[in-house]
Parts: structure tokens; sequence; C-alpha cells
């Protein structure tokens, strides 16, 4: 179990450290800081002077190493575009996309499996089907699309909720929630909405997978035979035997809507993460761009190993891998 | 001579046309008994061809700024107040006829598409097929190249590569090289699945007597790899390819909805929904829904098609 451990926590270090490697070639190649930070008329002495202290004389990988070990204590440097320290952007940014993200998250779970249970009881009825059916229109149907359609439907026609921002926030020390007022809940429905389709649909026809295959197991046909009722065979005693896959499914899937956020908050102007990122690349802000790499990437592999540690330790068999 | 007229037939019947072998094959009976799969294949020729055809159907080049007039802006669909004939489902901001703005846009769609799969295949055929064959370092490095790639997930490295790619271009070529940027963005992290199917494939079938008596009678390498072990390998990667296709379509429209896809005077589904996003509450629905509405029939209909293929294709299933 510790080779396993120390194998799969080593991989990860490694996959974040190429990550790194990226974001600090981006951060070191494109485009000189030094120009973007001196104003016009400061002389090639001062340049220099602004080169020696920034660091950009020492070699390659010096400079790689303190990449790194700045990155790893959450420090990226100062934002070209307004001199702010990235790590505070980002740190006012995350509450928002973090709440859209678990609200979207629980939202595809209690849409999704309650789906996937009717549409694998029901198999081979017309309304099963056509939901199957439809749920391929879901993975297909683009996000920002069907973002601007539920604004255009609810925000513009029916005016029943907002279309756009966050509503009002409540301070709770650094982090700020929008869960707190009614506005902000509000806000709130629509994002996620938008967000969590694509994870509806993923989430309901993998339980509708797995239930089509557990109920056909040995154990279901003893328990209807000993006269279980119906709604505890499908409830208690199938749909506990799915929900492992759906729990991977789930913690894998975290990392993309984070980077799906991205679309949906230009969509819908959620003062997130994402957002600083798509205003990051209209700017040409390296280091935001490169810190919002790194983060997401660290929370995808974290994310993943977790998940992978967590199957070794239910499964002793996987160890060996 | 009865015999050789006789030989002279015979060719017609050993092997016959591709069409006769195509309809007695699992696959086309399996077809023509899904509605679902012939409507989705009837839907997306329509849209192909109309999009190729886009030319010869629409009224001007949406794309030529000399044909546009900004008196015709913002004209309304023909079943609304103000809408006229000749822009059946309205103009969008600068005098452009929807309708041929949107088949314009769906024909770079497919293209790009298109395009991003065969890179994408082809380059991960290849490698899959190294590393399953030589497997050692070689090995070892495209599956951990392989593992960083995908440890991201793919919009971001599709969206951050088309951003940075602008910036390091000239500016000369931004216009020019702007759907091979996509292409590349794309096909970036999408090569990775194609590599991967190829190489458990290819482990397997290494070793089987076909490969090892071709080895022995010294066929080379690379003919052993392209002609023996590849064409085993390509029902698993039809289906990723289907679904493939439209997910290039999707990622390339997300991009251009973000303004980091096609320059804005170029057609694309993607800038004409960014467009039409920012008269969204000015009224002006149309701009945004039928390049949408367009966008989902086709992604739908190639996602249909390639679910049917999966099961179709699936032996545990028949």
């Amino acid at each position: 179990m510790l080779a396993f451990l120390v194998k799969r926590v080593g991989n990860a270090i490694l996959v974040m450290l190429t990550v790194a490697f990226f974001a600090f070639l981006i951060f070191r190649f494109l485009g000189d800081p030094v120009e973007l930070m001196v104003n016009e008329s400061a002389t090639q002495v001062e340049r220099d002077e602004l080169r020696a202290r920034l660091g950009l004389n020492d070699s390659f990988l010096a400079q790689y190493v303190r990449f790194v070990g700045h990155a790893a204590q959450g420090e990226f440097g100062l934002s070209w575009r307004n001199q702010q320290s990235v790590a505070t952007l980002i740190a006012e940014r995350f509450p928002a996309t973090f709440e859209l993200v678990i609200i979207a998250t629980l939202l595809s779970l209690l849409i999704g499996i309650p789906l996937g249970v009717f549409t694998a009881i029901g198999r081979g009825r017309w309304w099963a089907e056509s939901l199957q059916l439809s749920s391929i229109v879901g993975v297909s149907l683009p996000s920002f699309f069907v973002g601007i359609i539920l604004i255009l439907v609810f925000s513009v026609s029916l005016g029943w909720l907002p279309g756009y921002g966050r509503g009002e926030v409540v301070k709770l020390g650094w982090w700020s929630t929008g869960l707190l007022t009614a506005s902000g809940r509000a806000a709130l429905v629509l994002p996620a909405l938008s967000l969590s389709l694509f994870q509806i649909t993923l989430v309901m026809r993998l339980v509708r997978a797995e239930m089509l295959e557990t109920l056909r197991a040995d154990f279901i046909k003893f328990a209807r035979a000993r006269g279980v009722k119906h709604r505890a065979l499908w409830f208690r005693h199938a749909l506990k035997n799915c929900l492992m896959p759906v729990i991977t499914l789930t913690a894998m899937q975290v990392g993309n809507l984070i980077a799906f956020a991205l679309v949906t908050e230009t969509v819908f102007q959620w003062p997130g993460m994402g957002m600083l990122f798509m205003q990051a690349v209209t700017f040409v802000d390296i280091p935001v761009m490169a810190a919002y790499l790194c983060i997401v990437s660290f929370i995808f592999v974290t994310l993943n190993t977790l998940v992978d540690i967590a199957y070794a330790v239910i499964d002793p068999r996987l160890r060996a891998a | 001579m009865t015999i050789v007229e006789q030989t002279a037939k015979k060719p017609a019947r050993i092997t016959p046309s591709w069409i006769s072998r195509l309809r007695e094959t699992d696959l086309w009976w399996s077809f023509w008994h899904h509605p679902s799969a012939v409507i989705a294949a009837a839907l997306l020729l329509l849209l192909v061809a109309s999009a190729f055809f886009a030319p010869w159907i629409v009224v001007q080049n949406p794309y030529d700024l000399a044909s546009l007039d900004l008196l015709n802006a913002e004209i309304p669909p023909i079943w609304m107040d103000g809408g006229q004939w000749r822009f059946l489902i309205g103009t969008d901001t600068q005098g452009r006829d929807l309708l041929s703005a949107v088949l314009y846009g769906s024909r770079a769609s497919i293209i790009i598409g298109a395009a991003s799969v065969a890179v994408s295949l082809v380059v991960g055929s290849v490698l899959g097929l190294i590393a399953g064959y030589y497997g050692k370092w070689a090995d070892s490095l495209l599956m951990r190249a392989g593992d960083v790639l995908l440890s991201m997930p793919t919009m971001l490295i599709a969206i951050l590569v088309s951003a940075l790619a602008r910036q390091a271009l000239p500016a000369s070529l931004r216009e020019i090289g702007a759907s091979a940027v996509i292409v590349f963005a794309i096909s970036l992290s999408a090569w990775v699945q194609y590599a991967r199917t190829v190489r458990a494939l290819t482990l397997v079938e290494r070793n089987k007597e076909y490969v090892q008596a071709a080895r022995l009678i010294r066929v080379p390498t690379w003919r052993i790899l392209v002609k023996h072990i590849l064409p085993n390998t390509t029902t698993p990667l039809l289906v990723t390819a289907t679904l493939n296709f439209g997910l290039g379509i999707l990622i390339e429209a997300t991009l251009s909805f973000l303004g980091v896809g096609m320059p804005p005077e170029q057609p694309s589904l993607g800038t004409l929904i960014r467009i039409g996003n920012q008269y969204l509450f000015s009224g002006q629905w149309w701009i945004v829904l039928f390049p949408g509405l367009q966008l989902c029939l086709l992604v739908v209909s190639i996602n249909v098609l390639g679910d049917w293929l999966r099961d179709a294709l699936n032996p545990k299933l028949r």
C-alpha cells in the first residue's frame, strides 16, 4: 500500500511539475515583463537594474525552480494589467466559482440519479427510451448556447430570474457568499443549471448503465423472490450498488466543471475565476493566465489522485498497479 | 471458348462491388432498423450538403464586405413585422443575411471538425502503433505525455493554446492561420484517446501468430504495422472519431464564442452567437437563436450516429 501511495503521489507531483513548466515557459517567454513594467522614458541602466532585481539574468533552471517554489506557496507575482497581486485577485474570485461548481454538482446528482433509475427500470417503454435519446441531445448542446437560451426565456421574456451578475453577496472573512441573500440565490439558479446540464446527462447515463447491470444480478432475483417491494428493490438494493462509479465520476468531473465554468461565467457575467481568466486572455495578462492554469490543474490532479487512492483503500487488488 | 468466357465473368462474383458487400453487413442491417440513426444520417447529409453548396443557395456572400448594406441591418425573420423575403431568417447588425451567414458558418465548423479528427486520428494512430509495438522508452514517454495532457481539461488546453498562439503568431499570419491554430488546439489533447486505444490493441495483436508469421518472412516493420495490425484497430477508432467530430465542432464554436477562435471577419457559428449575445437584451433574439440551433442540429445528429455506432459495433450488446 505504501509503495502504491508513493508511486501515485509521485506521479501527481511529476504531472504538476510538467504543468508548472509549461506555465513557466509561457510566463517567461511570451512578452517581456521588463518592457511592460517600466515607463517609456526609462534608461537602459534602469532596465538592466530591474531585470537583475526580477532575477531574469539567472540561469533557466534557477528561474524555473524559483517559479515552482513561489507557485507552491501560492505566490504568482503581480498582474501586468493592474499591478495587483495575482494571489489576491484569484482569492477574491475563487468563492464565486466554487459556489457555482458545488451547486451545479449537487444539481447534477439530485436530478441525474433519479432520471438514471427511471430510464433503467422503464427500459423498452417509450418514455424511458425517449428520455434516453434526449440525453444525447443534452450531451450535444453547447453549454454557452444553453445559457443564452435560459437567459432568453427566464430573464428576457419571463423576467423571473436575473440573467447576469451574482446578486448581493455577504462577506464571511475573506470568503464572499451569495447563498445567504435572496438575490444571490436567485442569481445562482440559471448559471448553475446551465453548467450542470451536461453533468446531469452524464450521471443519468452512467446510473442507467450500472442499474441495468445490477438488476440482472442474482441478489436482485433473490430479493424479488423474497417479496421485497419494487421501490425498495430499486432504490435501496440496486441503486446502492451503483453509487460508487457515480461518486468517482463526480469527483473527476469537478475539475472539468471548473474549466467549463469559464464559458458559463462569460455568458452570465459571473465574477469568478473563469471571467478573470478570460479578461487576462484579452489583455495578455500572462501571470494571471499562468496562475489560473496551475491552480485548475492542481485541483484536477489532486482529485484524480484522491479518487485513485480511495479506490486502492477499498479494493486491495488495485494496489499492485 | 466457353471456358474463357466463364473466367472472364467470374471475378465479378468473387469480388462483389463494395456496395453489395456493405449491404450484407450487420452494420447495414442495424442502421436501417434504428429509426433514430436513419433520421440523424439524413439530417446530417442535408446539413453538410446545404453547407457545402451554400454559395449556390444563398443570396449574398455574407463575408464579402462589398455585398453588405447597413440599411438592411437588424431585419427580423420573415414571419414577423418588417420581415423581407430576401432575408428569410432576418439579418444581423451589419446587414448580413443570417441564413447565408449560418450556412457559411456551418461549412467552417464541418471543415474544422473533420480536420481536427483527421489530424488527431493520424497522429494518435501512428504514435499508438509505435508505443505498442516497440514498447520500452518510446511507450513510457508517449503515455506519460498523454497523462499530462489528460491531467488538464480539454477545453482549457484549447482555449489556452488558441489564445497564446494569437500572441505568438505574427500579425500577417493570424487571419490565415486561425483555422490551423484551432485544429491544432483541438488535436493537441484529442490524439491521446486514439493513441491509447491503438496501443492497447497493438499490445494484444503483436504477439499473435499472423504477426509472427509476417515477421518471419521479413515483411518490413512499417508494413506489418500499417497493413497487418492497424486494420484490426479500426472498429473502436471509428466510434471515437465520430464522437470527436461532434466535440471538435463544439470546441471551435466555444472558442469563437469566447473570442479566441475565428477572427470576426471569417464565418463561424460561434462568432455569430457571440455577436448576437450582445443584442440579447435589446430584442434581436434571432441573431443568436438560428446559429445556435444550427450548431445544435449539427452536433446532435453526429452524436446520435456515434451513439448508434457504438452500440451496433459492441458485440456484448448483440
